[in-house]
């Protein structure tokens, strides 16, 4: 490696490290809101993955490419416990019960004892790295092109644009969103679990309602036209806070400021470009 | 004992039920999940401690005037936030993120003008009698939670049932397209049950203040999070769900800190929550809801 990449890396190691983990969960939030529902539960997918993660490898000290699946598996059926009654229903309910979860989560983390407590736990070996990080995001990011390309992405395409009409030209609507749901879950809990492996430490404070908000304003950002904006979204609003150093305390007044005004007047997002149909469309703009 | 905690969670759910109230009629009538609903809670409670604190104003005097001011800054939100998203018939999900943006930028603005430490409206302020009811020990404060919570039920109730504007209101919430054609103005109404709700939330702000004497910015944000699991229990956009489903987390809650855990206590909501969705999902007293297109 280069004597100056090796320089920066070392300064840079967190932010570089929390740029991909970030890239992932937004790609996560991309799964739910490109079928047009709104999960707040991301944060606590992601603790979930971390805290099995962090279980698994300080008291089983099982090896690390097992623990990577397992923490896919865990969050996954959490989503299966909370989406199965709720994606019959609205939208708001699962918005709802998500933040209901992660705030259960919380408690459950601060009161008791295998879990650490209101410290978390720390201490855990540094097994994951760049590598780890970015060949996952890549991994996803390439999946999620081929998906948005096939039946499955057209499905979820005609959903977010209106259910109704997808629901009565044959999507199978309860089976996409709670696929959906447990997908993205997953991928959060694979996010969790690959921070917790860098940072050595985590704890409950990581995964409230504040992270499950940010996470949402990865991909209203970036825009979900395409898995690429989410991902694009989470990088700026990881650099932002880097960049706006000197306001200190109102960086989530920033972050709160993009999310209105990106909904407001930006609803596709900063990428809003679809991925390929644009060739079997002559006209192209009909939309 | 037991019954003495019973009442102590009823007077706690009391305003529990004030709070998922406004919540609720917000939804039902405007359609709009409105996340900032929580912050006019912090707020009323931040302006009744003020007042009492910088003006010497009585409890009471500050009480009115908070609930009037969150009410105020409700109306103002919901036209600069939504009124867009109405016009436009953006889903429900648009106006829960929008919301959810405005929420984060609240109180993370009010956190950083103000700061997070706890604040205490002075011990002169507050009447700290108790007298004996029943055996049971009532305190002034309790007593003046109960009050409120009966007249601002009661009056809502009159509101929306018996004048013309409540007539209006239950238009909208069964034809917001057309309540226009019918002379309504539309967004003066859509205004004032912002205003209404907003008023409920800083009514409960000041109430909760008052009964645990601890206000700080964020108090509205663990609030909002109880209230979805009150407003889920009892039925989303159900009224009178919401006010006994305020109450049975209220008196849950109480009895868990009192035989199993303090700890356990915010525990409570979010089971109940869970488990409403599994078992009973349109809420308390819900029908199943179909949609149309």
């Amino acid at each position: 490696m280069p004597a100056f990449l090796d320089d920066f890396l070392f300064t840079y190691e967190s932010l570089v490290h929390s740029l991909g983990v970030n890239g992932l969960l937004a790609l996560s939030m991309y799964v739910v809101l490109a079928m047009g529902q709104l999960s707040l539960g991301q944060a606590a997918f992601m603790g979930i993955g971390a805290y099995t993660s962090a279980l698994l490898t300080l008291n089983v000290g099982a090896p690390f490419p097992l623990v990577l699946v397992a923490v896919m598996i865990t969050p996954a059926l959490g989503a299966l416990i909370i989406g199965a009654p709720t994606l019959r229903l609205s939208g708001v309910y699962l918005a709802l019960a998500t933040i209901g979860v992660g705030e259960m989560l919380r408690l459950l983390y601060i009161n008791t004892p295998l879990f650490g407590g209101a410290l978390g736990l720390s201490g855990i070996p540094r097994l994951a790295g760049i590598i780890w990080i970015y060949g996952c995001l890549a991994v996803g990011l390439i999946v999620f092109v081929f998906v948005a390309r096939s039946r499955v992405g057209r499905a979820m395409e005609a959903m977010r644009e209106d259910e109704l009409a997808a629901g009565a030209i044959g999507v199978n609507l309860p089976r996409y969103k709670l696929g959906g749901l447990v997908v993205s879950a997953a991928i959060a809990g694979l996010a969790g679990a690959l921070d917790a492996h860098v940072s050595s430490f985590i704890s409950p404070a990581a995964y409230g309602f504040d992270a499950a908000v940010t996470i949402l304003s990865f991909a209203l950002l970036g825009g979900i036209g395409s898995p690429f904006g989410p991902v694009l979204g989470a990088i700026i609003l990881t650099l932002l806070p880097e960049a706006l150093r000197p306001l200190q305390d109102f960086r989530l007044v920033v972050n709160g400021l993009i999310i209105v005004l990106a909904v407001l007047f930006m609803p596709r997002g900063l990428l809003a470009w679809r991925m390929g149909r644009l060739a079997a469309r002559p006209g192209g703009a009909s939309r | 004992m037991l019954s003495q905690q019973l009442f102590n969670g009823l007077v706690v759910g009391a305003t529990y039920a004030i709070f998922a109230l406004g919540f609720t009629v917000m939804f039902g009538v405007l359609g709009v999940v409105n996340l900032t609903y929580g912050f006019y809670f912090s707020f009323g409670a931040l302006i009744a401690l003020w007042l009492t604190q910088a003006l010497n104003l009585p409890v009471w005097a500050s009480f009115l005037i908070a609930v009037l001011a969150s009410g105020l800054v409700a109306a103002l939100v919901d036209s600069l936030l939504l009124t867009r998203l109405r016009r436009a018939r953006a889903p429900e999900l648009a106006s829960l993120m929008v919301t959810l943006g405005a929420t984060l930028l609240l109180y993370s603005l009010s956190s950083s003008l103000i700061g997070v430490e706890i604040r205490r409206f002075p011990a002169a302020a507050i009447n700290a009698s108790a007298f004996d009811l029943l055996g049971l020990r009532v305190s002034m404060t309790q007593l003046l939670i109960v009050f409120a919570a009966f007249a601002m039920v009661g009056g809502l109730v009159y509101l929306i049932q018996y004048t013309r504007v409540g007539l209006a209101i239950r238009a909208m919430a069964e034809r917001p397209d057309t309540i226009a054609l019918m002379g309504v103005n539309a967004g003066a109404l859509a205004r004032l049950v912002s205003f209404v709700s907003g008023s409920l939330a800083g009514a409960a702000g000041v109430l909760i203040g008052l009964n645990y004497n601890a206000i700080q910015p964020f108090m509205g944000e663990q609030m909002m999070l109880k209230g979805f699991a009150v407003i889920i229990l009892g039925g989303l956009g159900d009224a009178r769900g919401a006010l006994v489903a305020g109450l049975i987390v209220g008196m849950l809650e109480t009895l868990t800190a009192g035989y199993v855990a303090s700890s356990w206590k915010d525990a409570v909501g979010f089971a109940l929550l869970v488990l409403t969705l599994w078992i009973r999902p349109a809420g308390l007293f819900g029908r199943a809801t179909v949609k149309r297109a």
